[in-house]
C-alpha cells in the first residue's frame, strides 16, 4: 500500500475559498440577471506533491465544476488556487499557458474526448503543436509513439482514427494526451465511469502506475465511492457546491463524521450479499435540493435526520467539529457538521 | 430479513417456471456482417424470484430481454431459434396482437432513462391513466384516481398534487418511480429491469432498488434485474445469471456465486472491482478486450482473456454444465470449473 | 508500486500481456478496414485529416464523375467557343421553335437562336451566378454564423436578430427594389444580391452545427492544453461542423441558378442580350408543350450542373468523416 510509507509532500495546488456562480439571465438581446446556480460555493482543499486526492459527490454537487476551475477551463466567480504559490485564476496570456503544461486533465467519456476527425498521432502530439518549446518537431513523432507504449497501446497505431478503438483503449490515448506535456498534476474527472468493469481496473491501474513513474500528484473526481477509495490518499466529499468531509481515506471511509458522508457510504452496495444483512442502511428522504436556490444555513439540513433549527440558522464551517476539539484519533478531521458524530457504516472484514 | 420464508430458494424442481427462456439465438445485420448478440441462452425465473443478469455491454443481457419483452427492433434484429415460454405458452409462436396482449399487463419492463422513457407533453397523471383507459377501459376520472394510487404505492410524496405535473418537472429519482408506477399499473406477473438505476445517483439508487424490492416481494412478481454492477446485484438478486458473449457462462444462487465462482469470467469480475470496505493494492485486471459479436472467438469465447485457458478451450463450446459438490443448484460453462472453485478456496 | 505495472500484463506497455492487449484490440475493434490506410505499414508517413480525405477522394467514383463534369463546365465557362463556335446572339425569326437539324443538334428556341450555341454559352454566367453565389453565402454565412456560435454572448444575440429580419424579407419583392436601381449588365449585381439574402440561412445552420462542436469534450481538452482561439475553430470545431453546410450550400447552389433566372424572367436579373440558362428556361416555358426541346436543354445543363455539385459535396463530407472509411 503506498500509502502507509509516503511521507506528506509539498502542498503543490492549494485552493481557497473557490466560488462559482453561473447567472441566470432573462432577455432576448440586452440579457438582466434574475438568479445564479451557485454551482461552487466556497471550496478549500490542499493537493500535496504525489498525492491522490479523491473528490466524490453526486451528480449536481459541484464536482466537475472545481475540476473544470483548476484546469482553468472555467474562471472562478471568487476563490484562488494556488500553484506553487503564485494563483492562477488572475493569470493570462503566456503565463496562463505555461502554468497549463503543469496542470492537465484526463476526462470521462472517451467518446467525446477526442475529435474524431484527427488521428491518433494528431491528438497526443497536440499538446508539442501548442507549446512548441516542449520537444524540437522533427523528435514530435518519436515522443507520441512513447507516449502510446507507456500508456499500453501499439505505437504503431499513430494513424488511426479514434472511432477504430474501443472505450478503455480510447481512455488511454486521452491518458497520453494528459501525459504528453509532463505535468506534476493531473485532475481526473470520472475518468473510468464510462468504461465496462473488466476495462476499468486496467485503467485505474494505469493510472496508478503512472503516478510513480511521473512523479503525479491527481486531483481524482468520481461519483463512485469504491473506486475513490481504491486510489486516493485523501478524500474530499462535496455535496451542493462544497466540500462538507475531508480527511485520510481511513478517517472518511471508516470514521465519517458528517451524515451525508454516512448516508453516501452506507447506500453503496457493498458487493457481497452476506453484507446485506450485517449492514445498516441510511435512506435519504427527498432530493438535493436546486443550487440556483440552496437551503439557509448547512446545505444539507433538508434531507438530514439530525437536522435542527442551528442548522437553519448557522452554515457549519469546515472545521474539526467542536465535539472532536482536543481529542485524537481518525474520528478528528474536518467535517462541516453542528452535530458531528462518528459513525461505522462500513462493514469491516 | 423476515421475508427470507417467502423467498423461492427452496424451491421444488416441479413449480412450472413463470419464465422459461431455451436456447434462444438473436442475431443483428449490420453494414460489416451477422453480429451474433445471443447465442443459446437458457434461463427461468419463478414468481416471486429475482433473477439478475449480470453483463458488460455487449454481452447480450439486454437484447435477451428486449426478445422476452418482444420489443426487438426487426429488422436489424432477428431472433434466429428458440423458445421463450411465459405461462407456459411459447411467445415467439403468438400473433403481434395477442402478444401485444401479454405486454404492459403480463409482463412489463422498466428502462434505465427514465426521462427519455416519458412522453414529455403529457402529465404522467395522463400517461399512469393511459394504461388502465386503453387495457381497461376505465373512464378518464377512475383511471386519474388509479394514477394517484399508483403514484402513492410509489412512495412519491404529495401524489394528489403532483398528477397533474409533467415528467421534467420531476427529479431523476421520481422519474424512475413513476416508471415504476407505469410498469406496475396493471399488476403484471413479470418485470424485466434494464439497468433500472444507473442513472441515478448513489443515496438516490438505494431508494428505488430499494422500493422495486419491497414492491416485487409484496405482488410475488417475478424480476429480472439486469445491470453490469456487482455491488446492487447482490443487494437484491436471488439468482445470478452472468453472460458473456451471448451465452450464460455462470449461473448460482447470489450467496453462493460471491463465495466461490465456478466460472474465470464471474471470479476475474469480482476481483476487479474496487471494494468501499477494502483498500486493496492493486486491482486484478482482466486482460484484453470483450469479443466483436461478429467474430466471436471459436470454442470457449472467454479463452483469449482466461488465464486458465487450455487447448480444449480454443476448440470445444462448453456447455453450461451441473456444478457438483457444493450448496445451490449452480451451473458453469466452462471446462474447468471444478479448478476454478478449487482455486477459489484457497 | 514498482512491482504494480507487470502482474497481469494487461497494462505494461512493453509486457507480453500488453501485446495480448493489443492483440485482441487489433482482433475485435480493427478488423473492420481491412486494406485502407493501414494497409500502406505501420511506418508510412504520419498522416492527417486532410491527406487521408485526398487519398479517399481519389478512389471514389462518385467524386471523380462529379469532378470531371465541374472542370469540364469550367472549361466551357471560360472558352465556350471550344465546343460551339457559333454566335449565341445570331436568330432568325424564320426557324423559331424548330427541332434538330444538323449543324443545329439541339434545335431552335422562340426567336429562332440556335440552343445548342445558347446552352454551351450560357454556361458562363449560370456556372458564375452560381458558384460565386455559393461561395459568398457559404463563406460570409459559416464565418458569422461559426463566430457568433463560438464566441456566444451579445453578438450572437444581436446575429440571431439580424437573421430573424433576413428570413422575413420576401426574395423576389426584395429584388425587384434592390436590383431596379443597377444598371450593370453583369453578373455581380445579381450574385451580390443572392449573396445578401442568403447568408443567413447558411450563419443559422453554421451557428447551430459550431454550438453543438463546441460543447463536446475534445473542445475543453484542446483549450486545457492552451490552444487559442483560432485553433480551437479551425482545427477543433469547423472539421467538425462544415457537413451541414456542404450539404446546404450544394443545394443552394441549384436553387441560386434558378433564382438568377427567375430574376432575369421579371426583368431585374441579366438583361438581353446576356445569354443564361436561367433566361432561357423562362422564355421557354410557356411553349414547354408545342416545342419541348427548347426547355430541356438549359433544364437538363441546369440539373446536371446542380447534380454534379450535390454530389461532389457528398464526396467532400464522406471524406472528411473517418467513421466512413
Amino acid at each position: 500500500m503506498p500509502q502507509t510509507s509516503e511521507p506528506a509532500g509539498e502542498p503543490i495546488l492549494e485552493v481557497s475559498g473557490l466560488v462559482k456562480h453561473y447567472p441566470l439571465t432573462q432577455g432576448i438581446l440586452f440579457k438582466k440577471q434574475i438568479g445564479a446556480v451557485k454551482a461552487v460555493d466556497g471550496v478549500d482543499f490542499t493537493l500535496r506533491q504525489g498525492e491522490t486526492l479523491g473528490i466524490v459527490g453526486e451528480s449536481g454537487c459541484g464536482k466537475s465544476t472545481v475540476a473544470k476551475m483548476l484546469v482553468n477551463l472555467e474562471r472562478p466567480t471568487a476563490g484562488a488556487i494556488k500553484y506553487k504559490g503564485e494563483d492562477i485564476t488572475k493569470l493570462s496570456g503566456r503565463a496562463l499557458k505555461a502554468v497549463r503544461r503543469n496542470i492537465q486533465m484526463v476526462f470521462q467519456d472517451p467518446y467525446t474526448s477526442l475529435n474524431p476527425r484527427m488521428t491518433v498521432g494528431d491528438i497526443i502530439g497536440e499538446p508539442y503543436e501548442i507549446h512548441p518549446e516542449v520537444a524540437p518537431k522533427g523528435d514530435r513523432r518519436k515522443r507520441v509513439q512513447d507516449l502510446l507504449d507507456v500508456v499500453g497501446l501499439n505505437p504503431e497505431y499513430i494513424n488511426r482514427y479514434p472511432h477504430q478503438f474501443s472505450g478503455g483503449q480510447r481512455q488511454r490515448i486521452g491518458i497520453a494526451r494528459g501525459l504528453a506535456l509532463r505535468p506534476e498534476i493531473i485532475v481526473a474527472d470520472e475518468p473510468v465511469s464510462a468504461l465496462d468493469v473488466s476495462v476499468q481496473a486496467q485503467v485505474v491501474n494505469l493510472l496508478d502506475g503512472l503516478q510513480s513513474e511521473f512523479d503525479l500528484s491527481y486531483v481524482f473526481i468520481a461519483h463512485d465511492l469504491s473506486i475513490v477509495r481504491h486510489i486516493s490518499d485523501r478524500v474530499g466529499v462535496m455535496y451542493l457546491g462544497r466540500v462538507v468531509e475531508i480527511g485520510s481515506d481511513t478517517e472518511i471511509y471508516d470514521h465519517p463524521t458528517h451524515p451525508y458522508t454516512q448516508a453516501l457510504l452506507s447506500a453503496v452496495p457493498v458487493p457481497d450479499p452476506s453484507a446485506r444483512d450485517r449492514r445498516e442502511r441510511i435512506i435519504l428522504h427527498g432530493d438535493v435540493p436546486s443550487p440556483a436556490d440552496p437551503p439557509s444555513g448547512c446545505p444539507f439540513r433538508t434531507r438530514c435526520w439530525k437536522a435542527q433549527e442551528r442548522c437553519a440558522r448557522e452554515v457549519p464551517l469546515l472545521v474539526v467539529p467542536e465535539a472532536f476539539r482536543g481529542a485524537e484519533g481518525p474520528a478528528v478531521h474536518p467535517s462541516s457538521c453542528h452535530f458531528a458524530e462518528e459513525m461505522q457504516v462500513v462493514p469491516s472484514e | 430479513m423476515p421475508q427470507t420464508e417467502t423467498q423461492p430458494q427452496p424451491r421444488s424442481t416441479t413449480a412450472e417456471p413463470l419464465l422459461d427462456v431455451r436456447d434462444l439465438h438473436v442475431e443483428f445485420r449490420t453494414r460489416d456482417g451477422v453480429a451474433k448478440a445471443v447465442n443459446g441462452v437458457n434461463y427461468t425465473v419463478h414468481a416471486g424470484e429475482t433473477l439478475a443478469v449480470l453483463g458488460e455491454s455487449g454481452s447480450g443481457k439486454s437484447v435477451t430481454a428486449q426478445a422476452v419483452m418482444g420489443i426487438l427492433d426487426v429488422p436489424p434484429g432477428r431472433i434466429a431459434g428458440g423458445e421463450i415460454l411465459f405461462k407456459g405458452r411459447d411467445l415467439l409462436k403468438l400473433k403481434e396482437d395477442e402478444r401485444r396482449k401479454v405486454r404492459g399487463a403480463e409482463m412489463a419492463m422498466i428502462f434505465q432513462d427514465a426521462l427519455s422513457a416519458l412522453n414529455p407533453v403529457l402529465s404522467v397523471g395522463e400517461q399512469l391513466g393511459e394504461m388502465f383507459v386503453v387495457h381497461k377501459g376505465m373512464s378518464r376520472k377512475d383511471a386519474k384516481a388509479r394514477a394517484v394510487e399508483l403514484m402513492d404505492r410509489v412512495r412519491i410524496p404529495a401524489a394528489k398534487e403532483r398528477v397533474g405535473q409533467y415528467p421534467h418537472q420531476f427529479s431523476g429519482g421520481m422519474r424512475q418511480r413513476i416508471m415504476i408506477a407505469m410498469a406496475l399499473a396493471l399488476e403484471p406477473d413479470l418485470i424485466i429491469a434494464d439497468e433500472p438505476t444507473t442513472a441515478l445517483d448513489v443515496t438516490v439508487q438505494a431508494q428505488v432498488m430499494e422500493l422495486l424490492a419491497d414492491l416485487q416481494r409484496e405482488l410475488h412478481m417475478g424480476l429480472i434485474l439486469i445491470t453490469h454492477d456487482l455491488g446492487v446485484v447482490a443487494d437484491v438478486a436471488d439468482t445470478i445469471a452472468v453472460m458473456y458473449a451471448g451465452r450464460i457462462v455462470e449461473r448460482a444462487p447470489v450467496h453462493e456465486i460471491y463465495k466461490a465462482p465456478a466460472h474465470p469470467y464471474t471470479k476475474g469480475l469480482l476481483e476487479s472491482i474496487p471494494r468501499l470496505d477494502q483498500k486493496g493494492h492493486e486491482l486484478y485486471a482482466i486482460k484484453g478486450l470483450p469479443p466483436n459479436l461478429m467474430n466471436i472467438p471459436p470454442g470457449c469465447a472467454f479463452h483469449p482473456r482466461c488465464p486458465m485457458a487450455q487447448d480444449v478451450c480454443r476448440s470445444v463450446v462448453p456447455p453450461l454444465a451441473e456444478v457438483t459438490g457444493v450448496p445451490g443448484n449452480r451451473r458453469s460453462a466452462c471446462h474447468f470449473w471444478k479448478e476454478t472453485l478449487d482455486a477459489a478456496d484457497q | 508500486m514498482p512491482e504494480s505495472q507487470q502482474p497481469d500484463g494487461a497494462i505494461a506497455g512493453t509486457g507480453a500481456g500488453g501485446a495480448m492487449d493489443l492483440a485482441t484490440g487489433e482482433a475485435t475493434t480493427l478488423e473492420k478496414t481491412p486494406g485502407g490506410p493501414e494497409g500502406t505499414g505501420p511506418q508510412g508517413k504520419p498522416r492527417s485529416l486532410w491527406s487521408d480525405a485526398w487519398h479517399d477522394l481519389r478512389r471514389n467514383p462518385v467524386f471523380l464523375v462529379s469532378g470531371a463534369i465541374i472542370l469540364f463546365l469550367v472549361i466551357i465557362s471560360i472558352w465556350p467557343q471550344l465546343i460551339a463556335s457559333g454566335n449565341p446572339l445570331e436568330c432568325h425569326l424564320s426557324k423559331a421553335q424548330q427541332g434538330s437539324q444538323p449543324g443545329h443538334p439541339f434545335g431552335f428556341d422562340g426567336q429562332g437562336c440556335d440552343v445548342y450555341t445558347r446552352t454551351v454559352h450560357g454556361a458562363r454566367n449560370s456556372v458564375t451566378v452560381g458558384v460565386c453565389a455559393t461561395l459568398g453565402v457559404a463563406l460570409l454565412g459559416s464565418a458569422l454564423g461559426g463566430l457568433a456560435g463560438f464566441f456566444g454572448g451579445f453578438w450572437d444575440g444581436l446575429l440571431s436578430r439580424i437573421t430573424d429580419i433576413f428570413f422575413a424579407i420576401p426574395v423576389i419583392l426584395g429584388g425587384l427594389v434592390l436590383l431596379s436601381v443597377v444598371t450593370s449588365n453583369t453578373v455581380w449585381p445579381v450574385v451580390g444580391f443572392i449573396v445578401l439574402l442568403g447568408w443567413p440561412q447558411i450563419a443559422r445552420i453554421a451557428r447551430g452545427a459550431v454550438i453543438t462542436a463546441k460543447q463536446n469534450d475534445y473542445v475543453q481538452a484542446a483549450r486545457a492544453l492552451g490552444a487559442s482561439n483560432s485553433r480551437l475553430l479551425l482545427r477543433h470545431i469547423a472539421p467538425n461542423a462544415v457537413a451541414p453546410v456542404i450539404v446546404v450550400a450544394t443545394i443552394a447552389l441549384g436553387t441560386f441558378i434558378a433564382l438568377e433566372a427567375t430574376l432575369s424572367y421579371l426583368g431585374v436579373g441579366l438583361k438581353p442580350p446576356a445569354v443564361s440558362w436561367g433566361i432561357d428556361i423562362s422564355a421557354a416555358s410557356p411553349y414547354i408543350r408545342n416545342a419541348p426541346h427548347m426547355l430541356l436543354w438549359p433544364a437538363g445543363a441546369l440539373a446536371i450542373t446542380v447534380l454534379a455539385f450535390i454530389m461532389l459535396g457528398d464526396a467532400v463530407r464522406d471524406a472528411l468523416d473517418p467513421k466512413l472509411r
